[in-house]
C-alpha cells in the first residue's frame, strides 16, 4: 500500500499493517547533541500564552473551576468548535464550547456527575438528568453486583479509590495512528477484524469483541465528524507536520471528550512527530522556530484539558491532575537511543510556556542515553521540578521499545496493551484487621475471617505473621473479585470506544492492583521482630494502639533486615492475587503507588506498631516513612531500589526531594551530581523517581502566602502538581516529608 | 581492624569531587568554637566497625560515584584513627574507589601518617585560623602542626583542597586573607581553596547535649560574601605568586 502523504518515508512493513513502531524505527533521526539549537517562543506563542494565562488566573480565582457546561453530555460531537484565539491558534480543538469549561460526563455514574456539579455551585440540567433516568451507568452496574463484603471493604477503607463511579482511565490510545494512517484506513482494518471474528465460533468473548468493534468503528466515524466541525478532513494520513500534530491531537481530544478516566495519558509522541518535523524541514517548509511553535501550541492545548471531579475524588488524586503523560527518550531494541531533537523540544516547553504540571513529562532513562540529553534533563529537573524518570533498562526487555507510561508508572506497549486500573489496598490497615480478628477498630465494621483479637500483651512476630497470611489471602480474593465486577461493568456501560479503536483488536490486558503503606507495614513488622511491641486495648478488648520500646531497623536505610521484609510483603501480595482468576484473563500486575491518597489512607488507619500515630499520613508510594532515614539520600534510594520490578510490573513510585545546596555547590555540579544519582539508582534496577530540588522553606512560604510563588510546581507521587491546587492537608503532608539536606 | 564510627552520609556532594559517601569518625582532639559536630568529640561514644564493614557499606553506593565520586572520611578527626583509615582506604582503592581525607591536620601519630597518605587520593585540609594565637584560643590546636602537615603533603605530592569556615568577625577580615595567601603561596599541592559559610544548624545538637554554643550570637555568613571573599583571595594569591 502506498499513499502520497507518505512521500519521503522509508520502510514497507508499516504500510502493510498498522505498525507505528516500525515506522519510527525506519525513519527517526537520532540526536546526540545538546540543547543549544532550541528556540524561544515566538511573538504569536507569547500572545496566545498571555490569553491562556489570563484564563488560568480566572479559573484559580474562581475556586479551581472556570465554568461547567451542565447542558450537554460530554462526547465527541456534542459541542460546537471552540477557540481561544482563532487567528493565532496553530493547533485547534477544545473539549467543550469554551476553553477550560468543564463538560459533564455521567457515563461512569450520574450521582458522581451531579455531586461534582454541586461541589462548584452548579446544577446538572434537567435535560441531562432526564437522559440518564433511563440509562444504566457503569456505577449502576457495579452496585447491582457488589456484595455486602465488597461494600464494607470499600467503606472501611481497606480498599479505596476503586474506579467504580468514574472512568477507569490508564488506557493510552495510539493517537499517532490517526496521523500516520488517517481514519479511513483504521476503519477499514477494524472492519476486516470484525469480519474475521464472525468466521470463527461466536461465543461470549467473540460476541462482546464484535460489539466492541462495532462501537469502535462508530467512534472513528465520530472522530472524523468532530474534526470536520473544526474544518479538517482526517480521513487520510497527515500530509505535513502541522497536520500530523493536529490529527494526533484530534485523536487525544476525542478520547478526553468521551472519557473522564482518572489518567488520560498521551503515550510516546515526540520522536514520532520528530519524523514529520524533520521531513518538513528538509522540504524547506518549516524551520526550528516553526517546529517549536507547533510543539508549544500543542502543549498549550494539552495544558487546557480538564475533567469535572467531586470533592472525594480530589482527596485521593489531589491537584486536579489529568496525567497527560508523555514518555520521552528511551533506547531502541537495537541499542540506539530514541532521543531526537523533539525530545528536547517537549522538555523545552517548560521554559517557553513556563513551568506547569501537565503534560506529565516522563523521561525513560537508560545508561545508554546520550550524555548531553541526560544533562539537559537534570538541568530541567533542577530548574523546574517538573519531570520524572523511569528506568528504560528494566522496562525495555519486557515491553520492547514502543511502550509508554500511563498515569504515573504503568508501562504498556502503545496500542497493544491496556490495563484495568485498580487503585490500591491498604496494607497497614489489613495488619490491624488481622490483629483484631477482622474487626475495624475505627468503624466497628466486621469483615473477613472472624477470629478472636490477638490475645497476648507483646506481639510475637511469628504469631502475627500467621494472622497476616490468613487475612492477606482473604483480601486478595476479595480485591480480585471486586475488580472483576468493576471492569465487567465498565466494559459493558462505559467502554472506551475511541481509545480502543486506536489499539490492535487483539489487545493484551493487565489488571493493575496496588498497595499503599508499604513502608509503614515493613517498619511495623520490623518493630515486632526487633523491638518490643506491647498492645494497648480499648474498652472492648480491641487493640487500638501500641507501645514500642527498643531500636529496630527502619526501611530507607539500606538495611537488608527490614528492606527484605518489605520485599517479602510485596511477593506475598502478588502471589495471593495471582491465585484468583481475572476478568478477560487479564494479567495480574501490582503497583506501589499512592498518588496523594496516602493522606486519606493514613486518616482511615489506626496507630501502627512502627510508632506512627492514628490518622497520620503514610509515606507516598514506595517511599520510606518521613524522617526515618538516618544514612542520607542514597541509602534511602537503595532501599527503594530493592523492591522487585518483576513482580511490581505496574510500577514502584519514589518521590525524592533534596535541597539545592545538598545536591551541589554550583548549578553545574548539581546537574552533574543529579546525573550521577540517576545513573546510580537505575543501575540497581530501580524503577521510578520523582525529583524535586527545592527548599522546605520555600514550600512553607508558599503554604502561608499563596501569592508568593503562584506557579510553584512540585512532583508528588508519579505526577506533578501546582502546589496551590493541593488541599491544605495535602500541602502539609508534602512539607512534612523528608528533604534530604546536608548537615 | 576496628574503629569508631559516628555515622554515614550516603549522599555527600560538598566534601570532595562528585557524589561521595562520607564516613564520619568519632573522636576529635580539637574544640573549635564554631564546631558543627560536637557529638563527634568523645571517642568512646562511637559505634565499633571493622574496616571491611565500612567498605562494604560504602560499596553499596558505588553505582552513584561515576568517574569522579568516591569515599570521604571525615570526623571528628580521622587522623586520630589513622591506621583504621589507612585500612579503609587500602580496601577502597583495591575496588577502585577514589579516597578523600577530610582533616584538620591534627592528632596523628607521625609514624602512621605516611602509610595513610600512600592510600589517599585527595586531602581536604581545614585551615581553621591563620595565626598561632587564634589556633590556641579558638581551636585548641596549632598552626605550626597544620603547616608541617601541609609541607608533608607538598613533599608527597598529594593534591590538597584547603578549606576555611568564614565566621563573621573572626575569619572574614582582609588580614586573614593576606595571611592565608601568605601561608599557601608557592604550595604546588594546593589545587583549590574553598570558603564555607559559618552556619548555625548545629545549635540543636548543642542544646541536646546540654552545652552552650559559644557562637550563639554570631550571625551566619552568607553565600554571596563567601563567593566574594574567595575571589579576593584568588586575586591576592596570584599577586603573591607573581611577586615570588
Amino acid at each position: 500500500m502506498e499513499h502520497k502523504n507518505w512521500m519521503g518515508f522509508a520502510g514497507e512493513s508499516w504500510k502493510e499493517h498498522i505498525d507505528v513502531r516500525s515506522f519510527i524505527q525506519d525513519n527517526y533521526t537520532i540526536y546526540t547533541g545538546d540543547e543549544s539549537f532550541l528556540s524561544s517562543p515566538t511573538e504569536r506563542t507569547r500572545k496566545l500564552l498571555a490569553q491562556f494565562e489570563e484564563l488560568l488566573r480566572q479559573e484559580q480565582e474562581n475556586g479551581g473551576v472556570l465554568d461547567v457546561d451542565t447542558e450537554h453530555v460530554s462526547s465527541l460531537t456534542n459541542y460546537k468548535p471552540a477557540y481561544l484565539n482563532k487567528e493565532l491558534e496553530l493547533i485547534v480543538g477544545y473539549q467543550t464550547e469554551k476553553p477550560l469549561t468543564r463538560g459533564v460526563n455521567p457515563f461512569g455514574g450520574i450521582r458522581m456527575a451531579r455531586s461534582a456539579c454541586e461541589a462548584y455551585g452548579y446544577k446538572l440540567s434537567e435535560k441531562v438528568e432526564q437522559e440518564f433516568t433511563y440509562r444504566t451507568t457503569h456505577n449502576d452496574g457495579v452496585y447491582r453486583v457488589y456484595s455486602d463484603e465488597m461494600r464494607k471493604a470499600r467503606k472501611c477503607g481497606v480498599i479505596t479509590g476503586l474506579p467504580d463511579a468514574y472512568g477507569r482511565g490508564r488506557i493510552i490510545g495510539d493517537y499517532r495512528r490517526v496521523a500516520l494512517y488517517g481514519i479511513d484506513r483504521l476503519i477499514e482494518e477494524k472492519k476486516k477484524d470484525k469480519a474475521d471474528i464472525a468466521m470463527g465460533v461466536m461465543d461470549t468473548d467473540a460476541i462482546r469483541q464484535s460489539e466492541e468493534l462495532f462501537q469502535q468503528i462508530a467512534f472513528l466515524q465520530k472522530l472524523k465528524e468532530m474534526a470536520s466541525m473544526y474544518g479538517y478532513d482526517i480521513s487520510e494520513p497527515a500530509a505535513d507536520a502541522k497536520e500530523a500534530v493536529q490529527w494526533l491531537y484530534f485523536g487525544y481530544l476525542g478520547a478526553i471528550k468521551e472519557q473522564n478516566g482518572a489518567a488520560m495519558s498521551l503515550g510516546r509522541v515526540s520522536t514520532f512527530l520528530d519524523i514529520y518535523f524533520t521531513r518538513d524541514m528538509a522540504r524547506g517548509i518549516l524551520d526550528e522556530t516553526g517546529v517549536q511553535e507547533l510543539v508549544d501550541d500543542f502543549v498549550m492545548k494539552l495544558r487546557a484539558a480538564r475533567h469535572l471531579r467531586t470533592v472525594e475524588y480530589n482527596e485521593l488524586f489531589g491537584g486536579d491532575p489529568m496525567w497527560i503523560t508523555e514518555s520521552i527518550g528511551g533506547v531502541g531494541e537495537n541499542g540506539k537511543p530514541l532521543v531526537t531533537k523533539s525530545s528536547f523540544r517537549f522538555l523545552h516547553t517548560l521554559y517557553n510556556l513556563g513551568t506547569a504540571p501537565e503534560p506529565n513529562l516522563t523521561v525513560l532513562w537508560s545508561k545508554k542515553l546520550p550524555e548531553p540529553f541526560k544533562r539537559y534533563c537534570a538541568r530541567v529537573s533542577v530548574e523546574t521540578d517538573a519531570i520524572q524518570y523511569e528506568n528504560d533498562d528494566v522496562m525495555r526487555p519486557i515491553y520492547g521499545d514502543d511502550y509508554a507510561i500511563a498515569c504515573c508508572v504503568s508501562a504498556m506497549k502503545v496500542g497493544k496493551q491496556m490495563q484495568f486500573f485498580g487503585a490500591r489496598c491498604n496494607l497497614p490497615k489489613l495488619l490491624l484487621l488481622a490483629l483484631n480478628g477482622g474487626r475495624d477498630q475505627l468503624t466497628g465494621i466486621q469483615l473477613g475471617p472472624q477470629m478472636e483479637p490477638y490475645a497476648g500483651e507483646i506481639l510475637d512476630f511469628e504469631a502475627v505473621r500467621g494472622r497476616w497470611h490468613i487475612y492477606l489471602e482473604w483480601l486478595c480474593k476479595l480485591y480480585v473479585n471486586t475488580m472483576n465486577v468493576i471492569h465487567y461493568m465498565h466494559d459493558k456501560y462505559a467502554y472506551e470506544k475511541t481509545q480502543m479503536a486506536l489499539h490492535d483488536t487483539n489487545v493484551e490486558r493487565f489488571m493493575a492492583f496496588g498497595v499503599a503503606g508499604l513502608s509503614v507495614l515493613a517498619d511495623s513488622f520490623s518493630a515486632i521482630r526487633y523491638a518490643n511491641v506491647k498492645v494497648v486495648r480499648d474498652e472492648n478488648g480491641l487493640i487500638e494502639g501500641f507501645e514500642t520500646t527498643g531500636e529496630f531497623p527502619k526501611y530507607g536505610n539500606d538495611d537488608d533486615r527490614v528492606d527484605q521484609i518489605a520485599k517479602t510483603a510485596l511477593e506475598e501480595v502478588y502471589t495471593q492475587l495471582k491465585r484468583n482468576p481475572t476478568y478477560r484473563s487479564a494479567m495480574h500486575t501490582l503497583s506501589v503507588l499512592t498518588i496523594t491518597s496516602n493522606v486519606v489512607y493514613g486518616k482511615k488507619t489506626g496507630a501502627t506498631p512502627d510508632g506512627r500515630v492514628k490518622g497520620q499520613p503514610f509515606a507516598p508510594g514506595a517511599n520510606p516513612m518521613h524522617n526515618r532515614e538516618q544514612n542520607g539520600a542514597l541509602a534511602s534510594l537503595n532501599s527503594v531500589a530493592k523492591m522487585p520490578y518483576e513482580i511490581c510490573r505496574d510500577g514502584i513510585s519514589n518521590t525524592f526531594s533534596i535541597t539545592p545546596d545538598t545536591l551541589g555547590k554550583t548549578e553545574e555540579q548539581r546537574v552533574d551530581n543529579l546525573v550521577g544519582i540517576l545513573d546510580g539508582y537505575f543501575a540497581q534496577n530501580a524503577h521510578h523517581i520523582n525529583v524535586n530540588v527545592l527548599n522546605k522553606q520555600k514550600l512553607m512560604e508558599a503554604y502561608e502566602d499563596p501569592q508568593k510563588y503562584p506557579n510553584l510546581t512540585i512532583r508528588v507521587s508519579g505526577y506533578a502538581v501546582n502546589f496551590h491546587r493541593l488541599s491544605k492537608e495535602q500541602q502539609k503532608e508534602v512539607i512534612s516529608r523528608t528533604f534530604h539536606q546536608a548537615m | 581492624m576496628n574503629g569508631f564510627v559516628h555515622s554515614f552520609e550516603s549522599l555527600g556532594t560538598l566534601d570532595g569531587p562528585g557524589v561521595r559517601c562520607v564516613v564520619f569518625l568519632q573522636g576529635c582532639p580539637l574544640r573549635c568554637i564554631y564546631c558543627h559536630n560536637p557529638d563527634t568529640w568523645d571517642k568512646t561514644k562511637g559505634v565499633s566497625f571493622s574496616a571491611e564493614e565500612v567498605v562494604r557499606r560504602v560499596s553499596r553506593y558505588r553505582s552513584y560515584f561515576g568517574e569522579t565520586g568516591g569515599i570521604t572520611v571525615s570526623g571528628g578527626e580521622p587522623l586520630l584513627q589513622a591506621e583504621f583509615v589507612t585500612e579503609i582506604f587500602r580496601l577502597c582503592r583495591e575496588s577502585g574507589i577514589h579516597t578523600v581525607l577530610d582533616t584538620s591536620g591534627h592528632g596523628a601519630n607521625p609514624l602512621s601518617l605516611m602509610p595513610l597518605l600512600k592510600e589517599t587520593d585527595l586531602v581536604l585540609l581545614d585551615m581553621k585560623m591563620t595565626t598561632e594565637q587564634d589556633y590556641d584560643e579558638k581551636i585548641g590546636g596549632s598552626l605550626r602542626q597544620v603547616m608541617d602537615f601541609l609541607l608533608l603533603l607538598e613533599r608527597q605530592k598529594i593534591p590538597v583542597w584547603i578549606r576555611q569556615v568564614v565566621v563573621p568577625g573572626i575569619t572574614d577580615s582582609r588580614e586573614n586573607l593576606f595571611r592565608l595567601a601568605d601561608l599557601l603561596a608557592g604550595k604546588k599541592c594546593v589545587q583549590k581553596v574553598e570558603f564555607l559559610p559559618f552556619r548555625k544548624l548545629c545549635k540543636e545538637k548543642y542544646s541536646q547535649m546540654g552545652i552552650p554554643f559559644p557562637l550563639d550570637r554570631v550571625p551566619e555568613a552568607t553565600d554571596s560574601f563567601c563567593r566574594e571573599y574567595a575571589s579576593h583571595f584568588y586575586e591576592l594569591l596570584s599577586a603573591e605568586q607573581k611577586s615570588r
